[in-house]
């Protein structure tokens, strides 16, 4: 058992319980923060697989962005006293059953589909992800690139659309005490 | 017009009254529609005079017989294997006399009721209700097949049902009526399964086919009819007791009778149109309808002779005993159609020994008009008098001189006094039952003193003995009610002069009627002698009738009390029948039938919410649905449809 | 050396935490974190694909660049989603934004 071996596992079983703990916790800003523990476990297993790009781009946008968007949310909307309220528990027993069948489903599929890993190395470059990035020819992601910056564009726009408090909606603003 | 054109107008013109006084009724006044429905029945009957007239004086058949011939027909409901059901008309000697019978009778009721029921409220649909009973009794002596005739014996129920309780705000007519319904509707019972037994094995509802196929011993419809067997009784004597039963209901014979009596709550021209002449003897005349089949199979005429002489025999026993003058009328009704069915049970199909059919028939002809005649007479000295108990009436002769005459021609017409008509066919009927059965023939005899003795009773004490009311000065009543009783009096007394044999008689043939004088003597002697006996306790006020009720003690109580049968039937449906059969049926058609109807309901209501539950506008919910669904999907696909 | 199978089944077991809390959780911004446990766990199952199945290329890599910005994408747009939801219903549980009831 290497190193390498044991750094997989405890790496991954980081990652897994962080994530339960993310999806079972009753507090809201905990689960946030089990979330972004989580988050930092999979650029960890990005680290273990020797993409530290993928790990660096993990770092700084899901953990630094979107994880500290939805704290910036929670503190919006004052929900960081309250326990939350849990499902039924038919809702919680059917839900485990289907997400525990669809993981038998996978891992039988995983195991029928006889995928092993060929014992080519992998070498990537920044170099060679810039020039895929920006090229036209095969292997190619330009169009992807403007597509993506495009759909940010039009993300931002649509946020503060969305978010925008406007005057008519100031005035039949509902009191958050009011029942809805 | 032809023939066709004539006979199928003779009913279907009471039915236009029906249908004209039913819709219309509200807006046209009593008097216009009694007229409306006389002038349809005078149509009706002159039209039956014509066509019997044709029937039995023009269009012979060949060698001198009538022969029954099915003169239009048309296909109803055909279903295979030959047992479709037709509509048609049959025109033969019995048929044509009961269309003439019928017609005759109801507009002689029609005529009387124009003055009877003067004044009185719903008068239009009085009369339709006749037109609508006319039409149902016409189109049954029509029928040329078992299920039309059954259609028409309904119908004929149901008119009398509405006739009997016409005074429906009186409870005990209410009464009266549904029992008359429901009794008749019980015997209709074996009535419908009687037909199916004789359709089934002779595979055809057509009388003459039936006739034919169950009468020829080569057939094998016959064998078949003969050879099957329930009970250790053969299927065709199944069958026609069966019919018979249901013959037995509606003609009021013992035990079926109980109806009878009370019927008479009904307007007396009904008591007179229905229950003395024309529905009542529906059973007589189907037994002379299917006579071919029951005169080959002794068992089911041992049966209505049995019935029919024992009915007569108690009818008469209790009439001797009453004090309502229209219930004493009742019993003499079923006394005599005892009479008429225990004459067809001693008679078989051709020569010498179908003289009893011929005198059934006969007997049938005549006491229309003299039973008729009683009931309006009866009627009309009820609208004098008020009230329907022998003991409000009394001296009355001199008051109601043509009523007087009238009754006294009729009670000399049942008694079987020469020369009137009930002379004629009593004797005839008599004489068949001498030649065959001296037992039966001693019943006929005693019935018949007993007949002279009760009715005379009846004519004595109310023409005769103590006036119970002082003189008022009233008329006897309008013309509309007596000439009716005229030409019914000039009847009873001229019917019986008609030579019936040689029109009706079992095979068609015409029979040669042999009267024997010195026969006749016993009953005319027995008769004469009751109504000396009568007269001698009944003309003038006497102790006798008291102290001769008195020493036959519990038999006169009994006979009084119409020998219980009332109470028994009463202990029977009362004890009996509605905690142990009617009250579970009841439970099990709430619980049971409609409960498991409205389980169904509840059921599907339940599902029904329980799929509405599920658009229930909770997302999450959905999502869980449609992963579990592309979940299940997916396992299905690829391990469990192995294609 | 690590199987493949393990690798692909972490980001499974991953995929279906992240369901489990999809179908569970009753707050929005929870919903949301599960969301983007799902994400991450296809770009595990991507940069794992590239790097054992297809070394000479890096589509994969691509791909989890791209899925990662659409993300933040989608998680900017939700949030902006839950806030004015908020706003309007006065709370954030998914039970109580039911008006498309029958």
């Amino acid at each position: 058992m290497t190193a390498y071996q044991v750094s997989f596992y405890l790496i991954s079983a980081c990652l897994l319980g962080t994530a339960l703990l993310a999806v079972t916790t009753r507090n809201l800003f905990r689960a946030a923060i089990w979330l972004l523990f989580s988050l930092v476990g999979v650029a960890a297993l990005y680290f273990w697989m020797q993409v530290e790009f993928i790990a660096a781009v993990q770092i700084v946008v899901y953990v630094g962005g979107i994880v500290v968007l939805i704290l910036f949310s929670v503190f919006l909307t004052q929900q960081t006293g309250q326990q939350l309220p849990r499902a039924t528990r038919t809702r919680r027993i059917s839900s485990l059953l289907a997400a525990l069948a669809g993981l038998v489903l996978c891992w039988l599929l995983i195991r029928r589909s006889g995928l092993t890993a060929t014992g080519r190395p992998f070498h990537w470059d920044m170099h060679r992800i810039g020039s895929h990035m920006l090229g036209t020819g095969d292997q190619g992601y330009a169009l992807p690139f403007e597509v993506v910056s495009i759909l940010l564009l039009a993300a931002l726009v649509g946020c503060i659309a969305i978010a925008l408090k406007s005057p008519s909606a100031q005035d039949n603003n509902q009191n958050p005490e009011d029942p809805a | 017009m032809n023939d066709v054109t004539s006979i199928a107008l003779i009913p279907l013109l009471p039915l236009a009254g029906f249908l004209l006084l039913g819709l219309l009724g509200r807006s046209v006044s009593g008097r216009v529609a009694g007229v409306l429905a006389t002038l349809l029945m005078a149509g009706a009957s002159a039209l039956a005079l014509v066509v019997a007239w044709h029937y039995f004086f023009r269009d012979q058949a060949a060698g001198n017989a009538y022969l029954p011939q099915v003169i239009w027909q048309a296909s109803w409901l055909p279903f295979s294997g030959g047992l479709g059901i037709n509509v048609g008309i049959l025109a033969d000697p019995i048929s044509v006399m009961m269309l003439v019978v019928v017609t005759f009778v109801s507009l002689m009721v029609h005529v009387f009721s124009l003055g009877y029921m003067h004044g009185e409220e719903r008068l239009p649909a009085y009369y339709a209700f006749l037109g609508l009973f006319t039409f149902s009794m016409l189109g049954l002596v029509l029928s040329p097949n078992l299920l039309q005739t059954y259609i028409f014996w309904e119908l004929v129920g149901l008119s009398s049902y509405l006739l009997i309780g016409f005074y429906f705000q009186r409870p005990a007519a209410v009464a009266a009526a549904k029992k008359a319904f429901i009794v008749t509707r019980f015997a209709d019972l074996g009535f419908l399964v009687g037909i199916l037994i004789l359709a089934f094995c002779g595979n055809s509802l057509d009388i003459g086919t039936l006739l034919d196929r169950l009468t020829n011993t080569q057939a094998p419809q016959y064998a078949a009819a003969t050879t099957a067997s329930f009970a250790g009784i053969t299927a065709l004597t199944w069958g026609l007791t069966l019919v018979f039963v249901g013959g037995a209901g509606k003609s009021a014979m013992f035990p079926l009778h109980i109806w009878l009596p009370d019927a008479m709550e009904g307007p007396t021209p009904v008591s007179a149109l229905i229950h003395a002449a024309t529905m009542v003897v529906a059973g007589v005349y189907l037994v002379a309808r299917l006579f071919p089949l029951y005169s080959i199979n002794n068992a089911s005429l041992l049966v209505v002779t049995a019935v029919g002489s024992f009915s007569a025999l108690l009818a008469a026993l209790i009439a001797c005993t009453q004090t309502d003058i229209k219930r004493i009328l009742a019993y003499s009704t079923m006394s005599q159609i005892g009479y008429m069915l225990f004459s067809l049970g001693v008679a078989r199909y051709g020569g010498e020994q179908a003289a009893g059919f011929t005198a059934s028939l006969f007997h049938l002809f005549t006491h229309a008009f003299f039973k008729s005649l009683l009931f309006l007479c009866a009627g009309a000295i009820i609208h004098r008098v008020h009230s329907n108990e022998v003991k409000d009436m009394g001296g009355l002769r001199r008051r109601m001189p043509v009523t007087h005459l009238c009754f006294l021609v009729a009670c000399l017409a049942i008694s079987g006094i020469p020369p009137f008509a009930g002379f004629f066919s009593k004797e005839q009927i008599l004489h068949a039952a001498y030649a065959d059965h001296k037992l039966v023939y001693a019943t006929g005899l005693i019935t018949s003193g007993l007949t002279a003795f009760y009715m005379f009773r009846l004519y004595f004490l109310i023409f005769w003995n103590q006036p119970s009311r002082q003189e008022d000065g009233h008329r006897e009543g309008t013309l509309s009610m007596l000439v009716p009783l005229g030409i019914l009096a000039a009847c009873s007394l001229l019917a019986g002069l008609i030579p019936f044999g040689r029109f009706v008689s079992a095979d068609g043939r015409p029979a040669s009627g042999s009267s024997d004088w010195t026969f006749a003597l016993a009953p005319v002697l027995l008769a004469a002698a009751a109504i000396l006996v009568a007269e001698r306790m009944y003309r003038r006020p006497s102790p006798w009738p008291q102290r001769l009720a008195e020493r036959l003690g519990g038999l006169y109580r009994a006979a009084r009390r119409k020998f219980y049968m009332d109470e028994l039937y009463l202990f029977i449906t009362k004890r009996i029948i509605f905690p142990w059969i009617g009250r579970p049926a009841a439970w099990i058609d709430r619980n049971v039938v409609d409960g498991l109807m409205n389980g169904i309901a509840a059921a599907t209501q339940r599902i029904s919410y329980w799929i509405r539950a599920m658009q229930s506008g909770r997302v999450q919910q959905y999502a869980l649905f449609f992963f579990g669904g592309v979940l299940a999907l997916a396992w299905v696909l690829i391990y469990v449809w192995q294609n | 050396m690590i199987p493949l199978s393990h690798i692909l089944a972490v980001s499974t077991a991953l995929f279906f935490i992240g369901v489990y809390g999809l179908l569970t959780r009753r707050n929005l911004i929870t919903l949301l974190m599960s969301v983007e446990l799902i994400l991450n766990s296809v770009n595990i199952n991507f940069v794992a694909f590239n790097k054992y199945l297809f070394p000479e290329r890096l589509d994969g890599l691509f791909f989890t660049l791209f899925i990662i910005a659409i993300a933040a994408a989608e998680a900017a747009v939700a949030i902006a989603i839950v806030i004015n939801l908020y706003r309007s219903h006065g709370s954030i549980d998914v039970e109580d934004s039911r008006d498309l009831k029958y």
